[in-house]
């Protein structure tokens, strides 16, 4: 258990700059969650702070110790890999003794150690079993399970449901969430899923192009988007954005709102006239895609109980004022 | 479900495997069953006529001593030559698993000397160390050893060994590094966070997860040692000097063609034939086992 600190942390690969800057201070037991499309750097920063990637320059922290020169091995750090990287000649006991094994720790005590986790993450059963005859999920929970038994001052996660099904991915997103504040480790989670994102996360950050756009606790991110970016990732479905020009206003500002800010209106009422192009009913609530004059895509969420334009219609659109963000040319909040 | 593609008739699948069965019968059912049957006599001296002598060739080769001696030499050369191969080609291969640049280059190069005939690569060897004229041999002379595997019994073996072994390292090095390639970077990485340094990840995780490849490599390299090396010793040594090279099938040669002994040199092809059988029985049956796929 420990803090970790990234100070302006960066990489390049030969002239490429991947990575360009990035700080966070994370408390103890912190829960922080790296998010961003793929390719924005975030499994490298990761990399960086389990001492797989060489830091190019700035420094990392953890438990207020700089571990830039430091080998894996010494940070006292555990990961799961998105693809489990399991030994796959070794059983399920094996696995997660071996970090153990290799530490000299008392057999006695390692059999304690590998018992309790596994009784924690319902493996009981299969400690004998080769990772080959385990499904997906009991492979996730044996990841978990090795890096739990080393206790590490901070976890790492580098996408670890993406292999699992939906439904899988849901469940396992509680558990991790729940044995994390159990344990009080400090954690580091990457992972492409906004969703994910928003429900785990102590604090997130959310990565674009190398740069940390904003880091924050998911509904402040969520409610208060930094950049342009970051509104339109965050969230599902995405926030709305309008030019200026489509409401009758000058300049080259974008407007975002969420869709759930949206509501439907007769034609020619509200700001922005739109045709009614396809619902996708849900249940409890129906989203409403519609097409502006300009060809741009607008969707509204809105509860199952309203009524549905039927397709081809025209409507109008309003939102209240307090909902609109506004972006400059370059993506930044205004 | 079905994986296999099954055919309804007999005739199409038939004609699709004839090829491999005609071959395999007219290159190896058919000598192997001439050499049994030739086992079985003494011809004279002009190939005129044959005499049953029953197992007779067999009982004379068991009891006669060059026959034995050439039973150890065998085992010496074919031990050194697999072990030899597969430890340089396993460590270049390491080598260039943690190459990042030029590694294509690295291993065009190393895969040339597989693309050398055995009788070729004889030679080249013997010219560097060639007991009057040889690169090697003269700069050995500059340090004061006098090297002469013309003379020197365990000079000889060395040479037609490291001439076996330099083209097979080559084949052996492409299998190992797939193999090596073929272990997820991100298991490397895990036991490198659980604390294993390099010595311990090849030990524990390298390794085992390479023994399907090593166990190929394994059996391959015995045989090739066994048979394909024949090129090597004709040009090198000829099996000399005192016959400190002669290797089993070198002897099917030297004493069927060149001494004539038909039915001796027939008997040998057997043998031969049996105990390669037996090997590969053997490593399929016990070390096959030790294998993790």
């Amino acid at each position: 258990m420990a803090t970790l600190t990234l100070n302006n942390v960066k990489k390049s690969f030969g002239k490429t700059d991947v990575i360009h800057g990035v700080s966070i201070d994370v408390e103890d037991g912190e829960f922080i969650v790296i998010v961003g499309p793929s390719g924005c750097g975030k499994s490298t920063l990761l990399r960086m702070v389990a001492g797989l990637e060489t830091i190019t320059d700035g420094e990392v922290q953890i438990g207020g110790r700089r571990v830039n020169e430091e080998e894996p091995m010494a940070r006292d750090i555990a990961m799961v890999f998105q693809n489990y990287a399991l030994y796959p000649h070794m059983s399920v006991f094996d696995n997660m003794a071996y970090g153990l094994k290799i530490a000299k720790v008392d057999k006695a005590e390692i059999a304690d150690r590998v018992n309790q986790a596994a009784k924690l993450l319902q493996l009981e059963p299969y400690l004998t079993r080769k990772p080959r005859e385990l499904s997906g999920g009991q492979r996730q929970r044996v990841a978990m399970g090795r890096a739990i038994v080393r206790k590490p001052a901070v976890f790492l996660f580098d996408e670890p449901l993406s292999n699992l099904d939906a439904k899988l991915r849901v469940q396992m997103r509680l558990e991790i969430r729940a044995l994390q504040r159990e344990l009080g480790v400090t954690a580091l989670y990457v992972t492409h899923d906004q969703v994910e994102a928003m429900t785990m996360a102590d604090r997130m950050i959310v990565m674009n192009g190398g740069v940390a756009d904003q880091i924050g606790k998911p509904l402040e991110v969520y409610a208060n988007p930094a950049t342009e970016f970051v509104a339109g990732f965050i969230g599902s479905p995405p926030m709305n954005f309008l030019t200026c020009g489509l409401i009758g206003e000058t300049g080259d500002d974008r407007i975002g709102i969420r869709p759930e800010h949206m509501r439907l209106a007769d034609a020619g009422e509200g700001r922005l006239n739109a045709q009614a192009a396809f619902c996708e009913v849900l249940g409890a609530e129906t989203l409403v895609h519609l097409r502006c004059v300009d060809g741009t895509q607008v969707t509204v969420r809105q509860d199952a109980a309203k009524a549905i334009p039927d397709e081809g219609t025209n409507v109008g659109l309003s939102w209240a004022g307090a909902n609109e963000m506004r972006f400059d040319s370059n993506g930044q909040r205004i | 479900m079905e994986k296999r593609v099954t055919f309804k008739g007999i005739w199409l699948p038939l004609l699709l495997v004839l090829p491999q069965i005609l071959i395999t019968a007219i290159f190896f059912f058919y000598p192997a069953g001439q050499a049994i049957w030739q086992s079985l006599f003494i011809p004279d001296p002009f190939g005129l006529s044959m005499q049953w002598v029953g197992l007779g060739n067999f009982e004379y080769l068991l009891s006669d001593r060059f026959y034995r001696a050439s039973f150890i030499t065998t085992a010496v050369f074919s031990i050194l030559v697999t072990v030899v191969s597969m430890g340089v080609a396993l460590y270049l291969a390491i080598l260039a698993d943690r190459l990042i640049k030029g590694s294509g280059t690295y291993r065009t190069l190393l895969i040339w000397p597989y693309a050398v005939a055995p009788a070729v690569a004889g030679v080249l060897w013997l010219f560097m160390f060639n007991t009057r004229v040889g690169v090697v041999t003269w700069y050995l002379g500059l340090l004061g050893y006098d090297w002469n595997h013309v003379l020197n019994e365990g000079e000889a073996m060395g040479l037609v060994v490291v001439a076996s072994a330099w083209g097979r390292i080559s084949y052996n090095f492409l299998f190992f590094l797939a193999g090596l390639q073929a272990i997820p970077r991100s298991v490397i990485e895990a036991a490198a966070i659980d604390g294993a340094h390099f010595w311990t990840r090849f030990r524990t995780i390298v390794w085992p997860l390479l023994s399907p490849t090593t166990f190929f490599l394994l059996v391959v390299n015995i045989i090739y040692a066994f048979f394909e090396t024949f090129g090597v010793i004709h040009t090198i040594t000829s099996g000399g000097p005192q016959q400190a090279t002669t290797i089993l099938v070198y002897k099917v040669y030297s004493d069927g063609f060149v001494g004539q002994d038909l039915g001796s040199s027939a008997a040998q092809s057997v043998i031969l034939l049996v105990i390669v059988s037996l090997l590969t029985v053997i490593q399929f049956k016990y070390i096959e086992r030790r294998v993790h796929y």
